[in-house]
């Protein structure tokens, strides 16, 4: 019986009516009194030098209040970047500085150069037209093999090269896999690029910075997924702002998919404006804005190889990328190539010896970090695609081949530094394979030949690594921060509760899904539960929302607190009932003396907290709040199987798919419909990379995919409906709820299959493609069939 | 600059315009009704979209001043007299057609279009219809569903799981 409250229950979400009746509160609809507007004037050239800017006509028009230059941030700090990698030689990366406004050289198509204070953003811009910028166009490097090669500019000039670091992985693996490889019976090689993609979500970025003289304190309201990660970047690296007198709100954010966690300079540049201009300003991005300055995502171009024995067992699997960072490091940037993807190569796979190096490229492009999967849609794409064209060399089953090959034992440590602690591959695959009937697969082929059309089935497994993150861990990777989160929980006298999360929603229902654990764990009414979340002002020190981590780490710190608050609550019910502490149970709202017909209810224990009148004061203190934080001691790891049929007109290259499947291992669920709807959203962005989305450059460094116009963002109309399935569930076995993360798994694990559902199209036309590179446009697919 | 009236959900209201101001601004910054959303610049996404004299029409396509005189409708005059949630903005609620809420307003609005025009749309035909709106969070399988369950149509045969 599904539940109707509490872990397990779907019930509506609370954050739905506001949204729903436009009463959403999103930064945008944030407006300070007596504010300005910001426009930025960018670079239209993606490298070249800056002889010189004349503002002068600019300042003079009407309306405008100031027009900043590189020269106003001398002594500001540049926007820092989250994350160390240290290079096969034990070297650190080579790091740039990030100015926030550009010193001497631009380096992309967007690069901020100045900005006009104004009294309305349409005179901003006007303004911004009018300043007048003197620039030397220098050679770009867009391809990042032509970025290494001997000679190529340089994007930074005090760097020695475009090579932000070479990093090997395990680097004394290397040499037994190249053995093992040389040895193997087969050797499956596969060359592909993991195309560039805009994280798009559909709320640009905006930013509202305000200063209040009378007690020097700046206040800054932005679209992001992390507001106390934001003070801390912001204050302590870029504008010397100490955490106490820096307040950084993030309300309603409207999506943010990875690409809201970074610090950016527009956040510094409204923070520093509005205290150098003494009035609030505000900027918004246009669309085509956000193009050109959101980070991107993705960009690996890999080979891999993938050695087998001559009974198909994996026995080693080698790769080389080259990852494009673009022009600067955003700010967990250089983390994404490397352990969020390296140590995600095993993949659901007992391969015993791997090895990932990975070359990680400056080029005159925009930043590029962490987008819905960060890392593990590269791992899994490369490992998935490579199994299958495997199997197709061998002749056997895809099926069986990945299944010889799963994990089955639990814990495994894999050869690239992360243990699993549970898992079922086999469960998860026997699941898909129910929902997909596959033994019906060559009649609806049969069907779609007879309307001359070709049907391919492809599946594929994925494994992420999610709840980031063990703080021990990450800092010995090079991480600059802990990955712990936090919560207070303040119980009022009468009974109810607020939830101070240091996670953040834009999207994820966490004042729905939240509530339900605490109404819970105490037995009352979940509308007695009121989660905050998104102020520095009032929630304790926390890391955000990204990695699929909100319940699995800020949950968990929810539910440390909340058993604060339970095991005081009891030692308040056990004074005035006149029990032992430990006979005192809590049940539905309900204290109860074991044994007795003793009992108070919730909000009367409570009520003596705040009014202790007949309390045990010489024991504990009044009041009933409590903190925690929850650091984790291993990732947790999703895993599952996901499945496609797909439709090639083989007139014209068209890809259509008619259906999607994903069998996901979540572990403990607590609100199903949250979690079908994040696999829903995430296999649309996995499927739109695989079919449409593409972020192209020319050779000049030109962004050709600025504007919704040449982006291809997957539409109602380009999908089917889903067949989601979270039936399968191994708890996780580290954190208090069991849960792993599910908010990425759909992009992470419907790129293979789409890829793999179209080769296997082909081939039942017998057009043997090896491989083709997403997006499988018509233009790709059919040029392909002709060889 | 000249004054702008129009009938806004059901009230008469006057605010200035520029001659470029588009009616989502004049909507937003004008009378501070901040339901209806900016997605982009090139009138793709949809987050705008109100209905003009009873047709839906995304707000960033027009400007404001020659809209004198106009009957507006946008998410905020949705909700039922007594301030429940209309049928359309209660099916969206009831089958999660809302993640992050950005384009949620669009979406409410353009559906509520398609449904006047078309009471009992296949789910073919609310995908085409919807083709104008476009949504990152939902994967639009939850907002098909609420769309054909505000038409009165049980979506037990279209969801999929």
């Amino acid at each position: 019986m599904p539940k109707d409250t509490g872990i397990g229950a779907s019930p509506k979400r609370r954050e739905d009516v506001r949204f729903l009746t436009g009463k959403g509160r999103y930064t945008d609809d944030i407006n300070v009194a007596g504010q300005a507007h910001v426009a930025f004037l960018r670079s239209d050239v993606a490298h070249g030098t800056i002889n010189g800017i004349d503002t002068s006509a600019a300042e003079a028009m009407e309306g405008v209040v100031r027009v900043f230059t590189a020269k106003d941030f001398e002594g500001v700090g540049g926007i820092p970047c989250g994350w160390q990698i240290t290079d096969r030689q034990g070297n650190p990366m080579q790091e740039p500085k990030h100015p926030v406004l550009a010193e001497g050289k631009v380096r992309h198509v967007g690069d901020p150069i100045a900005a006009v204070v104004a009294e309305s953003a349409a005179i901003a811009r006007d303004a911004c037209e009018a300043i007048e910028v003197d620039i030397s166009d220098l050679p770009a490097v867009i391809d990042m093999k032509k970025a290494l090669a001997d000679g190529a500019p340089k994007v930074h000039d005090d760097l020695t090269s475009n090579l932000c670091y070479d990093w090997g992985f395990v680097e004394e693996n290397r040499e037994a896999v190249d053995k093992a490889i040389a040895e193997a019976a087969h050797v499956t090689t596969l060359e592909l690029v993991n195309n560039r993609l805009v994280a798009n979500p559909m709320e640009p970025r905006v930013a509202v910075g305000d200063y209040a003289a009378h007690d020097d304190s700046s206040t800054l309201y932005t679209t992001s997924q992390n507001p106390h990660v934001i003070r801390l970047l912001m204050g302590a690296f870029v504008l010397g702002i100490p955490e106490h007198k820096l307040r950084v709100v993030a309300p309603d954010v409207g999506g943010g998919f990875g690409t809201k966690i970074f610090h950016y300079a527009e956040e510094a540049f409204c923070t520093f404006a509005a205290k150098a201009c003494e009035r609030p300003v505000k900027w918004t991005a246009s669309r085509s804005e956000a193009f050109m300055s959101d980070a991107h995502g993705r960009d690996h171009v890999t080979k891999i190889e993938l050695a087998l024995d001559a009974d198909n067992n994996f026995t080693a699997i080698r790769t080389e990328t080259h990852a494009n960072m673009g022009a600067y490091l955003s700010t967990f940037a250089p983390s994404v190539p490397t352990w969020l993807h390296g140590t995600l190569m095993a993949g659901n796979y007992k391969t015993p010896l791997i090895y990932v190096n990975v070359k990680a490229v400056f080029t005159n492009t925009v930043p590029v970090d962490a987008y819905r999967g960060a890392g593990r849609p590269e791992a899994t794409f490369q490992l998935e695609r490579v199994i299958d064209k495997a199997a197709r060399e061998l002749g056997v089953d895809p099926v069986d081949l990945r299944r010889q090959n799963f994990v089955t034992e639990f814990p495994y440590a894999t050869p690239v530094a992360v243990e699993y602690d549970t898992g079922d591959y086999g469960a998860t695959m026997d699941r898909l394979l129910e929902m997909i009937d596959r033994d019906g697969f060559e009649a609806r082929r049969k069907e779609s030949e007879s309307r001359g059309k070709l049907r391919g089935l492809g599946l594929n497994c994925y494994i992420e690594a999610c709840g980031i993150a063990p703080s021990s861990l990450v800092g010995q990777l090079g991480a600059r921060a802990g990955l712990y989160e936090s919560a207070t929980v303040r119980v009022n006298a009468t009974g109810g509760l607020v939830v101070m999360t240091g996670s953040h929603s834009h999207g994820q229902g966490h004042e729905t899904s939240f509530a339900q654990v605490v109404a819970d764990m105490i037995g009352i009414d979940e509308n007695q539960v009121e989660i905050v979340h998104g102020d520095t002002a009032n929630t304790p020190m926390g890391m955000g929302t990204y990695g699929s981590r909100s319940l699995a780490v800020g949950g968990s710190a929810m539910v440390r607190a909340t058993e604060k608050i339970i095991a005081k609550a009891k030692k308040i019910a056990a004074h005035i009932m006149e029990a032992a502490e430990g006979d005192i149970e809590l049940k539905d709202g309900q204290f109860t003396v074991a044994g007795t017909d003793k009992s108070m209810a919730w909000g009367d224990v409570t009520l003596a907290a705040y009014v202790p009148h007949n309390y045990p004061l010489e024991e504990i203190e009044p009041g009933l709040e409590e903190t925690a934080f929850y650091d984790p001691n291993n990732f947790t790891y999703p895993a599952g199987a996901y499945a496609c049929e797909v439709e090639v007109d083989p007139e014209t290259g068209r890809v259509e798919v008619l259906s999607f499947a994903a069998a996901d291992d979540f572990g403990n669920v607590v609100n199903p419909m949250i979690v079908e709807g994040q696999v829903h959203g995430g296999l649309a962005q996995g499927i739109g990379q695989a079919l449409f989305e593409n972020c192209a450059y020319d050779e000049e460094g030109q962004l050709l995919s600025a504007s919704y116009m040449d982006y291809s963002m997957p539409r109602s109309s380009d999908l089917p409906m889903f067949q989601v399935d979270h039936s399968c569930q191994t708890p996780c076995t580290h954190n208090p709820l069991g849960v792993k993360g599910c908010g990425e798994a759909g992009a992470i694990g419907s790129p293979p299959a789409i890829v793999n559902g179209v080769i296997d199209a082909l081939a039942s036309a017998g057009h043997d493609v090896g491989h083709i590179d997403m997006p499988l446009t018509p233009a790709k697919v059919w040029a392909a069939m002709q060889g | 600059m000249a004054k702008v009236t129009m009938t806004v959900n059901g009230k008469t209201r006057t605010a200035e315009a520029e001659g470029r101001t588009l009616l989502v601004e004049w909507l937003r910054e004008g009378l501070r009704l901040t339901g209806t959303h900016v997605g982009c610049d090139t009138s793709q996404c949809g987050a705008c979209v109100v209905h003009v004299d009873g047709e839906a029409v995304k707000a960033c396509t027009a400007l404001a001043q020659e809209l004198d005189g106009a009957e507006v409708t946008t998410i905020e005059g949705m909700a039922n007299a007594d301030g429940s949630l209309g049928v359309v903005q209660q099916a969206f609620q009831d089958y999660h057609g809302l993640q992050c809420g950005f384009c949620t307003p669009g979406m409410v609005m353009s559906a509520a279009a398609l449904l006047k025009e078309n009471p009992k749309p296949t789910e073919a035909e609310v995908r085409h219809y919807l083709e104008g709106n476009i949504c990152r969070c939902t994967g639009y399988h939850n907002i098909v569903k609420a769309v054909m369950a505000a038409s009165g149509q049980d979506v037990a045969p279209v969801a999929a799981e």
